[in-house]
């Protein structure tokens, strides 16, 4: 009779719990994929295939049963595996590449765009071309003489 | 003989496509792991043993690397997820006892690794030698460590002597360590 009391008082405690659990807003597993990094192989977990790859998904799976946000898990993650886990790039040396290539191919395609307009127009593109069977410009020239002398 | 002029647009185009593959080469060029050790040790060379200060596991405290000069080391990175790690640790536990009375020690780094897996890796195979955490890796490069697990023998100057891109055995602890043991500091 005591042992099933105590059963019951320990099922009683522990569903507050299992509820809160079950009916918690769980924090997206993919989105949360695509935003780190397999540190091991170098791209984000979302496109990794790797030991440390799955024991990072996994980490991730226990912190969103757990029912914590994404910015916990994150920062969890970071914890664990430094700044570097997230799929951030490091604004100095050579990863400042990533923010600033491109800003410049967006100036060189702008730049490119001019130049091509303006070699393009120096070139007479600018014109329209006559219409097929339509008279040149001597013809027309020669044609409304034509026409003025036999008007007179 | 007639000049054909190259146009503004292909000269742009030309100027973009060169400078984007001279940034991708000097991507590659900069990412690419050090082998100066091994060249080194090729060479019959000992490199001194990069400067390296981390945390112990599960400690925020940073140690260096050069607090075990004047022992020989048997740094072994590793991590609880890499398979080859497991059938290596029992070896490492069993040198470990065996050289720490001669002024030895087997130092481990676990890299890459949930602190929680990584203390019970080593309470599973019964670890007890000095443990080190590298959570992000950063050590590796300097070491040109690709892969788990890799070993460096250490003399008691700070020199590397020995490495294995890979798991250790008995006959490499004998050949790497036992001579490094009867040398003076």
């Amino acid at each position: 009779m005591r042992r099933i009391a105590v059963t019951l008082l320990l099922v009683l405690a522990a569903l507050p719990t299992a509820t809160a659990s079950a009916n918690c807003r769980k924090a997206n597993f993919p989105a949360i994929e695509a935003q780190v990094m397999c540190l091991v192989c170098g791209v984000p977990l979302s496109l990794a295939d790797s030991p440390q790859a799955s024991r990072e998904r996994d980490f991730i799976n226990g912190l969103i049963d757990k029912c914590e946000s994404t910015q916990q898990i994150k920062a969890a993650l970071v914890a664990q595996y430094g700044p570097r886990v997230l799929a951030l790039p490091k604004t100095s040396g050579f990863n400042a590449a990533v923010y600033i290539v491109p800003a410049l191919a967006l100036l060189l395609g702008a730049g490119l765009a001019v130049i091509a307009v303006r070699w393009w127009s120096s070139r007479g593109g600018g014109e329209p071309a006559p219409a097929p069977g339509a008279p040149n410009r001597a013809d027309a020239r020669r044609l409304e003489a034509e026409m003025a002398r036999w008007e007179r | 003989m007639t000049r054909r002029r190259v146009s503004p647009v292909t000269m742009a185009v030309l100027a973009i496509a060169t400078a984007l593959l001279a940034l991708l080469a000097y991507g590659v060029f900069i990412n690419q792991p050090t082998r100066g050790i091994d060249a080194a040790l090729a060479a019959g060379k000992r490199p001194a043993a990069p400067s390296v200060s981390l945390p112990r596991l599960g400690s925020a405290t940073n140690v260096s690397l050069s607090d075990w000069q004047g022992k020989v080391v048997v740094l072994n990175y590793w991590a609880s997820w890499c398979p080859p790690c497991r059938d290596e640790s029992p070896l490492l536990e069993r040198w470990q006892k065996r050289i720490a009375p001669q002024g030895g020690t087997v130092l481990g780094v676990d890299s890459l690794d949930v602190v929680s897996d990584a203390r019970g890796f080593m309470r599973k195979y019964g670890l007890t030698y000095p443990m080190l955490h590298d959570g992000d890796g950063h050590s590796q490069q300097r070491f040109g460590i690709t892969g788990y697990p890799e070993t460096f023998v250490i003399d008691r100057r700070g020199h590397i002597a020995a490495v294995r891109r890979g798991t250790v055995d008995d006959a490499f602890m004998r050949r790497a360590v036992l001579p490094l043991l009867k040398e003076k500091s």
